[in-house]
């Protein structure tokens, strides 16, 4: 590197670079030319990810809005991760739905830039463009299928409540900068440390506003109702990509405000968040239960682990903060293989996604039912998955903070879940397939990558000591 | 050599696994394959054995490398007088649920024998865990096969029975996990460090009002699995709707981590709340005896009769426990020993009826004596030795801790008493009805009587069965070191706590220091 005041921002010009590279490769390339855009920007996400390892334990900070710490770093390199595992299901998605190749993993690429923005942002503004920019790629490419109403349905009901929730986060910022003075989250801390002692409520109306934006973000209950809609319209690996992605990189940005700028206020917003979180796990997988069509479901339980990543937030503790980041990890892999094996066994005219339409995929697809199985049981939090250790590094998180009404609710809501996951198993394994059943066939692409996150599922859930002492390390650096 | 019993079944199923299988005609090489493995691994169960100092109450075998250093968790496992026998009741179970499985699976060999050995691995690593996180691990991690056997190879209703055994007790497990996480936090309130190392814990002084919830949270989890009345729903279904294969290994084993919990952490971690619930437990106890007894008695099922004839047999082993003397504890391991493998060959034998006439219906059978002579042999010894009968195996563990229980409070001994009585009237009942009488079904007069298969692993149950009931030293030797220590830990922590409280508990103590006062004589021989 250069040590210069760029290096901050060298990851996400990575990927901006490629996805102009991509754009542009568009513009020129001749008609019924084919480009390998999807390894363009599989490169850019690389490099991205190297630039994010030189920059470790650097404490790197460009124009003091933008910072590389390791939280940053960790959190980029999941969503770097998200990326790469995002283009290689689409490949064969792509091919096969006849999307537009260009446009599709430009703005994958664009909106992975905004997240990587709004994990490193240091500012509140900042953090507002950054969720701009990762959230317009993603209603385009929720509506991306423009022949299939419900993803239109869907983009739009997304881009409403998503344009709402923005107006509140801006609104909370606005009231920030009225009472501090600056967007900048390290003088909103100082300025707040020496205000903790009054009562000024309008410290609380801007908290208040920014919780309900961030809420929206992730989809916490009662802010989460676009969210099923959104993502059972999308095109199922948008679904994957949106459900991981975005939601580690709004998390990422509610730890860095709440836990660093607001800590101060932390009594006040931490028994609302502790709402938010047993509301959240308590809907999330009890709406679950009820779901017919596999990515609804998958929705409700992606709220239900937002919930758990809300139990990480409360619990504030060291140990829970960096459970927030390896469960974003864990979460994000184990979601987006499990949003992969849906996209690979849908056609150009039938998604195949609900719930029968896995009935006796094993006799099928015995490999594919096999890895959607291991997908399954790690969201479900049974070892020897990724999942179990992140829940159980979260619910010690909260047992350690003496949480445990918290952690009891935590831990009952994924028996429950196991639940819906198993009536998949149940599916796949037990029930016969019908004659009529298509299975289309499988991409090599997909395939590689779908067993590179079943590797990481079992090899984290495993040996997870590397991984766990990157987390502790780094939310070291910072808070 | 003790990861070795678990690492074995686990890398076989691996091997199997990679044995190209699309059009089943490697059917046979698969089968070799696993039951090789699985004779492998009791042949290493042995040899533990073999090698288990048994006047030693210390962990053997140990081994330990840190596995999560940051919180404390090793990979640390050992094995002692309580468990080692269970490791060896596993390893000689596994061979026999494989071989019943070869006349009874015909689809999907090989997925089959992967979580069969998976399943074996995972009730290897329960029983020699001595970390809580690892224990946890394995634990949770036997489900997994263990729904799929009954949810694939199960009977008619098998979606149904797998995922209540699954959801039940995952149910339980999840409030244990809160419980070990609070443990680990309170070591490290106490020493600074997480620590999920079971003698570490130990050595942690809880006090009353954590031990009253830590106890109910292990105990829930404990208790569904044992399973302890009223939390035995799960196990009619299990039992009755799992493959032969599945049905041995439920009742042979999994149902012995239940109470193999009980005394390996809920008792000793927390003494004074266990003191405290003792009676309860006791009184649960008591009702599944009877209550088990009394439903068996009126199944038409004969796979049914013998789930719910588990349900009576653990709450003897319950009742030992909570007795906590030496009688009552060693009794209680005993039983667990025993019942392993009584209720292990009736399923057996059972599923050897349904497998030739496709049915297990008690009413469908009748004079089967004169048609399968053999099978009938082995089904009379198996019974009686369920029932209890001098010179078998169920006697001696189930004399045990009526004992014990007597010694501790005789109500219990009385009532459980009757427990004993019942089940002679069912299982007999059973037997008359199924074997006796003229052959009323003709379908039933053309019945194969054993083949050699099937031959090896009924004489294999009965000789044990015999041993066991003939040289029970040889069982109960290995284990009194560590029970007499384990006791001995439970009594000191409340003593000890009784001093610190005064007068406040003093009728505990009172009744409690007559045990301690007596001398831990096992004098009791045969």
């Amino acid at each position: 590197m250069f040590n210069s005041s760029f290096d901050a921002v060298v990851p996400m010009v990575c990927v901006t670079l490629a996805a102009l590279a991509v754009m542009g490769a568009e513009a020129f390339r001749s008609r019924g030319e084919s480009l390998p855009v999807g390894g363009l920007g599989i490169v850019g996400l690389a490099g991205a990810a190297m630039s994010s390892v030189l920059l470790w334990n650097r404490n790197a900070a460009s124009f003091g809005v933008i910072v590389a710490d390791n939280f940053a770093l960790f959190v980029t390199i999941t969503l770097v991760l998200v990326g790469i595992l995002t283009i290689m299901f689409s490949s064969p998605v792509v091919k096969r739905d006849g999307l537009p190749k260009g446009e599709y993993y430009t703005l994958i690429l664009f909106s992975v830039a905004g997240m990587i923005m709004m994990a490193s942002a240091n500012d509140l503004l900042v953090i507002f463009i950054a969720l701009e920019i990762l959230s317009i790629a993603v209603y385009v490419l929720t509506g991306i299928r423009r022949d299939d109403p419900r993803a239109t349905e869907a983009a739009f009901k997304y881009f409403l409540l998503g344009a709402f929730s923005s107006a509140f986060f801006l609104y909370g910022i606005a009231f920030t900068y009225g009472l501090a003075g600056t967007t900048r989250l390290d003088r909103i801390g100082a300025f707040l440390a020496a205000q903790s002692m009054s009562d000024n409520r309008l410290i609380l109306v801007a908290l208040g506003l920014l919780l309900v934006g961030f809420a929206f973000k992730i989809s916490a209950v009662p802010f989460h109702m676009w969210t099923p809609d959104a993502y059972e319209g999308a095109p199922a690996i948008v679904t994957g990509f949106m459900s991981t992605g975005v939601k580690a990189a709004a998390f990422a940005a509610f730890a860095r405000v709440f836990l660093s700028a607001f800590e101060p206020f932390s009594g006040e917003w931490a028994p609302v968040v502790w709402w938010l979180a047993a509301a959240t796990m308590i809907l999330g997988t009890v709406v679950g239960v009820a779901q017919s069509n596999l990515k609804r479901m998958l929705a409700y339980s992606s709220i239900a682990h937002g919930g758990y990543l809300l139990v990480g937030l409360v619990a504030a503790n060291q140990v829970g903060k960096a459970a927030i980041l390896f469960y974003l990890l864990a979460y994000a892999v184990t979601n987006l293989a499990a949003f992969g094996v849906i996209a690979m066994l849908g056609t150009k005219d039938a998604a195949n996604d609900e719930l029968r339409d896995y009935a006796g995929l094993w006799h099928a697809r015995p490999a594919l039912a096999g890895l959607m199985t291991v997908c399954l049981l790690s969201l479900g939090g049974l070892p020897p998955t990724v999942g179990f250790i992140g829940k159980w590094y979260i619910f010690s998180a909260a047992v350690g903070a003496g949480y445990y009404g918290l952690a009891i609710i935590g831990v009952l809501t994924s028996v429950i879940s196991v639940f819906f996951y198993l009536r998949v198993v149940v599916m796949m394994y037990m029930s016969d397939r019908p004659a009529t059943a298509v299975c289309p066939p499988v991409s090599t692409v997909g395939m590689v990558a779908l067993v590179a996150s079943i590797v990481v599922i079992l090899a984290l859930g495993i040996l997870p000591t590397p991984v766990l002492t990157l987390a502790a390390e780094s939310i070291a650096t910072i808070f | 050599m003790l990861t070795l019993s678990w690492l074995l079944p686990l890398a076989g199923a691996l091997a199997v696994m990679f044995v190209p299988n699309a059009d089943g005609r490697r059917d046979g090489v698969i089968r070799w394959l696993s039951l090789v493995t699985a004779i492998g691994t009791f042949a290493v169960t042995l040899a533990i054995w073999g090698g288990f100092d048994p006047d030693s109450a210390a962990f053997q075998f140990v081994e330990r490398v840190p596995w999560i250093p940051a919180f404390g968790i090793d990979y640390f496992i050992g094995v002692d007088g309580i468990s080692l026998l269970l490791v060896v009741l596993t390893g000689f179970l596994t061979p026999i649920a494989l071989l019943s499985s070869w006349g009874s699976i015909e689809r999907k060999v090989k997925e089959f024998s992967i979580f069969m050995l998976a399943l074996e691995a995972a009730m290897i690593g329960v029983f020699v865990s001595l970390d809580l996180f690892l224990f946890y691990v394995f634990w949770d991690a036997m489900l997994i096969p263990m729904y799929f056997l009954i949810g694939i190879w199960g009977y008619d209703q098998r979606v149904y029975a797998a995922v209540k055994f699954m959801l039940y007790t995952m149910a339980g497990s999840v409030l244990m996990l809160i419980a070990i996480l609070g443990l680990a936090y309170l070591h490290s309130s106490a020493t600074g460090v997480y620590s999920f190392d079971l003698l570490k814990l130990y050595a942690l002084d809880i006090a009353p009002q954590t031990q009253t919830w830590f106890f109910l949270a292990f105990t829930l989890a404990f208790a569904i699995k044992v399973p302890l009345f009223p939390f035995h729903t799960w196990l009619p279904d299990a039992h009755v709707q799992a493959p032969t294969a599945g049905s041995v290994i439920l009742a042979g084993v999994l149902l012995k981590m239940g109470t193999y919990g009980l005394l390996r952490f809920s008792f000793p971690l927390f003494p004074e709340a266990a003191t405290y619930f003792a009676p309860w437990l006791a009184v649960l106890a008591v009702i599944g005896i009877v209550y088990g007894a009394l439903v068996a008695m009126v199944q038409p099922d004969m796979k049914k009769l013998v789930a719910y004839s588990s349900v009576s047999h653990l709450g003897f082993v319950v009742l030992g426990i909570c007795a906590m003397n030496v009688q009552g504890v060693q009794g209680a391991i005993y039983q667990m020993l025993a019942h392993g493998v009584s209720t292990g060959g009736l399923f057996l034998m059972v599923g050897m009826l349904s497998d030739r006439r496709h049915t297990r219906l008690i009413a469908d059978f009748g004079g089967l004596k004169a048609v399968v002579p053999k099978l009938t042999a082995a089904f009379l010894i198996i019974t009686l030795a369920s029932i209890g009968l001098p010179g078998l195996n169920g006697f001696i563990g189930e004399f045990l801790i009526l004992l014990g229980a007597f010694r501790w409070d005789p109500r219990f001994a009385v009532v459980a008493g009757l427990g004993v009585i019942l089940s002679a009237v069912y299982m007999l009942w059973m037997v008359q009805r199924v074997y006796y009488g003229p052959v009323t079904h003709a379908e039933n007069a053309t019945l194969r009587d054993l083949v050699p298969r099937e031959w090896v692993s009924v004489v294999a149950l009965c000789g044990i069965a015999l041993v066991m009931g003939i040289a029970p030293m040889l069982f109960l030797r290995p284990m009194e070191a560590s029970v007499d220590a384990l006791i001995q830990r439970v009594q000191t922590a409340q003593t000890l706590r009784v001093k610190d409280d005064g007068r406040q508990k003093s009728k505990v103590k009172s009744q409690r220091s007559e045990n301690t006062s007596e001398p831990l004589d096992h004098t009791f021989d045969f």
